[in-house]
């Protein structure tokens, strides 16, 4: 048994099955084709699922995949078969609030794609090479948004100008496009 | 949260307008990162066209190898900037595009400038950025800054350094192991992620180490762990430990185990789970040791999240393969969650049910599961199949209340995969319940009369053909049979006939009826069936008279082909039309190990029609009969012994070999199994080159070259030697692998003309005294012992040293000697000062040997060993001591 827990990947999918953003930690899926096979299969296999309010959780090709949905975004995360279930849905959940945070609460996929770089930025503080690198969602979203702010502070931390400051940033922003 | 579904739906419309990246093309993008260039830079702007670089690689397009460079050093010019989200976007970057060594030292200094900045994010990542892409010599340059980042006061950068580490001591481990100190520090960490890092680094340094491993594990087992999620890394530690520890410790407490048990009242879900499947994973768990673990699995079988309820049921449905009882108080929870809507949780739950249920239970339980069968999808029908087929096996009296669920299912609509389940299962069932053979060989003619799967139909002829002779009405089975000659394909058509030539084989009675149908086949207007149907009409005689079938034609049509189809296969692919035959006797033997995918699923029982009917001879004869089939080796007598392969190179080289010995009375035979594990190469000639100057008293007399070796097919070479009858010679060889090398077309497989003679230095081999001692065990061994001539028992003393422990000296004896431990004495009970061993065998020469092994230990380690004989012949008693002294 692999000893250190592993994340084979990490998936954020839309409501059609295709791809937001994809992080693959593993060499299970070698070519862009494997993968794309993967996505399919493991969306076909809980698109009829209702995973909103828990994370769920199946098996299939000897992998573990734990998930959670809301709005238009499917969230997966994959580990080996013997992997503990429970730091799986822990990564999962970390991913998830992470993203929710990052978002201000408005998940969905239109959100998401707008601010990939910030989602991109939380894949990448999540795991690094298959190791899990952090699971608290608060701490997730402090690192990733850490430039538009005081360093180091939690998201859920600022105070209400903070907060009116970022906004109307992002409105500027979406205006400005 | 709950948003209703159907606003989503109203938005997909005008859904494509949203997107940002809408229309977005890899040409133009790339045309945009110009702007990096820029003397004055927009760090917004930049970071957008990262953003859609990377967007680009996330949907799976790729960049050319010029592309990929352009945009390299473009994004390199970024470190310009002060900003500090591009700063980030641009690490990120770097990782996704893996620039090649000569690129990196590009970006080396701007890493290492970063990696000494003030800020603890730039330090971060830019270690994870610099151990990403860097090599060995660059390693050693910064590897200072990374001792310091280990111990550093930011968790962030502690973290960044430690993984990094984890991930370097793949390749360069000599380096990183040179920083176990500053690791070991860090394990006492007060930040959680810290100390989970650190410990998984320091246990990857130190695996090897198994003293280290434990003294880790019991210092820490004390209770200085803060993350869950290093707590979880500690539990597995120590399952680990415990299972190394296990063969020393029969009887007595488990080490440990309190610590696991005190790991379920951890107040984080994944600690608890953690240690709740370590215990059930135990070896030789007992029942009290698994109480609380099933305890705390039962609390999470009625959880409200998902995830728990599957992690328990899954756990607890192993355990109900090893221990059904301890699992029986779970069963009225687990039958509540077979309407759980996660369908992978209600499979669990009816499969594990069926393995803990009684015999009274079953008919309650099948009625569930009828229902539940509609709403599940194949792959879970598939388990719940294989699960009521070991039901069955286990209630034999229950088998018309599931071979009637089987064929009910069987009827009903479902892929092949789920169609093949249940065929086998009836077929396991038919060969291992009398009393269901001809129901079930029944059912299986009912669903070959309308069977959609080629592949199945004639399996099932097959079968057929080898049980329905042997039934009390075989002719009831001839019209289901010929009804395929019917209505079936040629393939279907030209199994049928086989099927009817061994009913007719079989039953006398039913030979004329079968000649007939036989010679109507004859009109078929396939090739195959026509050639079929004349064969067998030749063989048994079909010109009219009704002979008694001879025994090789019983041998012709029921015997089992003794060559791996597999190789079969590869040799008829090598095989070139020409002047000569092809030789059946060439084919290898060898069975080719298993690739590493099958291996990955354990546990899984041969399938019913797969599985050959007799099981599979054993090594001994196997090799016996492939000595004898080579003439050099054919006046050698009878084999005395095959040792197990002991391998001649280490795991994944290009060569793979490993050698059988194989020993005669007056000759010795290595067998080497050779497997090229290079797709571009073809091996011929190939031999190995013995040099037994340390080894006296053997002479080589032949040796067998192996002509090719293509890729991934084992071949065999033998070499032999001749030594002196009877005598124990042993000795030292070193092996060199010599052969023509031709490279080969991976595109047509074809190999050139013309090779390159090489060598292959192999590791040396010994032979051994043990090599000419027998394993035979004696079930009383008092009795054997008195009954044997005491003049002939030779009793000495001696000392051997410093032991790690008293099992591991009788270990040592035991493997010296070859011998078979008797009555369990191979195992030492734990702390104790004294053991008694008893061991018995057959040495060359047909001599029977009994052994009595008294150990004792003298002062705190030094182990003393009392060695006394008994054989049927003194001088053999002489040499078992003469072992023990030279060894």
């Amino acid at each position: 048994m692999e000893l250190c827990p592993l994340i084979k990947n990490i998936l954020l999918l839309d409501s059609e099955g295709k791809r937001i953003a994809v992080k693959y930690y593993s060499d299970d899926w070698p070519t862009n084709s494997a993968k794309e096979a993967f996505e399919k299969a493991v969306f076909a296999k809980t698109q009829k699922t209702n995973a909103r309010t828990d994370a769920e959780i199946t098996m299939f090709d000897n992998y573990v995949v734990v998930y959670k949905f809301v709005q238009d975004l499917h969230f997966f995360v994959t580990g080996g078969e013997n992997e503990n279930e429970i730091i799986l849905a822990a990564v999962l959940q970390g991913f998830f609030d992470a993203v929710g945070l990052l978002l201000r609460g408005t998940v969905d996929k239109k959100e998401a794609l707008e601010n990939l770089d910030l989602i991109l930025l939380c894949l990448d503080e999540i795991v690094d090479g298959g190791i899990i690198l952090e699971t608290d969602a608060n701490v997730i979203a402090g690192k990733v948004a850490s430039h538009s702010m005081d360093a180091g502070a939690p998201l859920s931390e600022q105070t209400i100008t903070q907060a009116l400051a970022t906004a109307r940033e992002h409105l500027t922003r979406s205006l400005l496009k | 949260m709950a948003q209703p579904l159907v606003k989503k739906d109203d938005d997909r419309d005008d859904e494509a307008d949203y997107s940002p990246f809408l229309g977005i093309e890899k040409g133009a993008v790339l045309q945009e990162a110009r702007v990096f260039n820029d003397p004055q830079l927009d760090p917004r702007r930049c970071s957008q066209v990262i953003t859609k670089l990377l967007y680009l690689l996330n949907q799976g397009e790729t960049f050319t190898k010029v592309e990929a460079t352009e945009v390299f050093f473009a994004v390199t010019k970024l470190f310009q900037s002060k900003d500090i989200g591009l700063r980030r976007m641009v690490y990120v970057m770097i990782k996704e595009l893996s620039p090649s060594a000569d690129e990196v030292i590009i970006v080396t200094s701007s890493l290492m400038k970063d990696m000494t900045s003030k800020t603890d994010m730039y330090r971060a990542n830019a270690i994870r950025v610099l151990c990403r892409i860097t090599d060995g010599t660059l390693l050693t340059q910064i590897e200072r800054y990374l001792k310091q980042a280990i111990v550093d006061k930011n968790p962030v950068v502690a973290s960044a350094a430690l993984v990094s580490g984890i991930h370097l001591l793949q390749t360069n481990p000599e380096i990183v192991k040179r920083w176990s100190n500053e690791v070991q520090e860090a394990v006492q960490s007060r930040a959680a992620l810290v100390q989970f890092h650190a410990l998984a680094l320091l246990h990857q340094i130190r695996q090897n180490d198994r003293l280290a491993v434990n003294k880790l594990v019991s210092s820490l087992t004390k209770g200085s762990v803060r993350s869950p999620l290093a707590q979880c890394l500690l539990i597995r530690y120590t399952s680990q430990v415990i299972r190394e520890s296990a063969n020393n410790n029969q009887a007595g407490d488990r080490p440990f185990y309190d610590f696991l048990e005190g790991c379920l009242r951890h107040k984080a879900e994944m600690v608890i789970f953690e240690a709740a499947r370590a215990i059930t994973e135990l070896n030789g768990v007992t029942s009290r040791e698994l109480t609380p673990a099933i305890t705390v699995l039962q609390l999470f079988l009625s959880s409200s999240k998902p995830v728990l309820r599957f992690a328990a049921v899954r756990t607890l449905n192993k355990v109900a393969m090893t221990h059904p009882m301890a699992v029986t108080n779970c069963n009225i929870d687990m039958e509540s969650l077979i309407s759980d809507q996660n369908r992978s949780i209600a499979t669990l739950a009816i499969t594990t049910l069926l393995k803990t249920g009684n015999e009274s239970s079953v008919d309650r339980l099948m009625k569930q599961i009828t229902n539940f069968m509609s709403d599940i999808a194949d792959e879970f029908k598939i388990v719940v199949v294989e699960a009521i087929r070991s039901l069955c096996l286990k209630f034999p009296l229950k088998h018309r209340s599931l071979m009637n669920f089987l064929s009910n299912i069987l009827r009903e609509e479902g892929g092949f995969e789920y169609k093949k389940a249940i065929v086998d299962s009836i077929v396991i069932l038919i060969r291992d319940i009398p009393e269901a053979k001809e129901s079930g060989l029944l059912h299986l003619c009912e669903f070959i009369e309308d069977c959609e799967f080629t592949y199945l139909s004639t399996q099932i002829l097959h079968f057929l053909g080898i049980e329905g002779p042997k039934t009390s009405d075989p002719s009831k089975y001839i019209r289901y049979i010929y009804n395929r000659v019917h209505l079936e394909n040629a393939t279907v058509r030209a199994g049928a006939v086989s099927t009817l030539a061994k009913f007719g084989a079989m039953v006398d009675t039913l030979k004329p009826r079968v000649f007939v149908l036989l010679r109507r086949c004859l009109f078929d207007n396939d090739d195959e069936v026509r050639d079929r149907a004349t064969l067998y009409l030749n063989t048994l005689g079909g010109d009219g008279a009704v002979v008694e079938t001879g025994e090789d034609v019983k041998e012709f049509l029921f015997g089992s082909l003794d060559i791996p189809l597999v190789n079969l296969e590869n040799s008829l692919k090598n095989y070139e039309p020409s002047e000569e035959a092809f030789d059946i006797n060439s084919v290898p033997k060898e069975v080719k190990t298993q690739p590493l995918a099958e291996k990955k699923a354990p546990g899984k029982k041969p399938t019913g029609l797969g599985a050959p009917p007799a099981g599979p001879p054993s090594t001994v004869d196997a090799y016996e009969k492939l000595l004898l089939s080579i003439p050099e080796f054919a006046n050698f007598g009878k084999l005395f012994k095959s040792s197990a392969p002991v391998e001649l190179t280490e795991a994944e080289t290009e060569y793979a070999v490993n050698v059988v010995k194989h020993i005669f009375d007056g000759h010795v035979v290595f067998q080497y199994n050779c497997t090229n594990t290079i797709p571009e190469q073809l091996l011929e000639n190939v031999t190995v080159i013995v040099d037994a100057s340390e080894a006296e008293e053997f002479a080589e007399v032949a040796s067998k070259p192996l002509r090719s070796l293509p890729y991934d097919s084992p071949g065999q070479t033998f070499v032999a030697f001749e030594k002196p009858e009877g005598v124990p010679a042993i000795g030292k060889f070193s092996n060199m692998l010599r052969f023509i090398v031709k490279e080969v077309d991976p595109s047509t497989g074809e190999a050139e003309d013309d090779g390159v003679e090489d060598e292959y230095q192999l590791e040396e081999l010994e032979v051994v005294a043990a090599d000419y001692m027998l394993k035979v065990g004696v079930s009383n061994f008092r009795n054997a012992w008195e009954t044997m001539d005491a003049d002939c028992e030779r009793v000495d003393e001696y000392g051997l040293g410093p032991r790690e422990s008293l099992a591991e000296a009788v270990n040592a004896v035991i493997n010296l000697l070859g011998m078979q431990p008797c009555e369990g004495t191979e195992v030492v009970p734990n702390n104790s000062r004294s053991h008694t061993c008893l061991l018995s065998g057959v040495y060359i020469g047909n001599v029977k040997v009994l052994v009595r092994l008294q150990f004792g230990l003298d002062g705190p380690k030094d182990v003393a060993m009392k060695l006394a004989v008994r054989s049927e012949d003194e001088a053999v008693s002489d040499a078992i001591h003469e072992i023990v002294a030279s060894g």
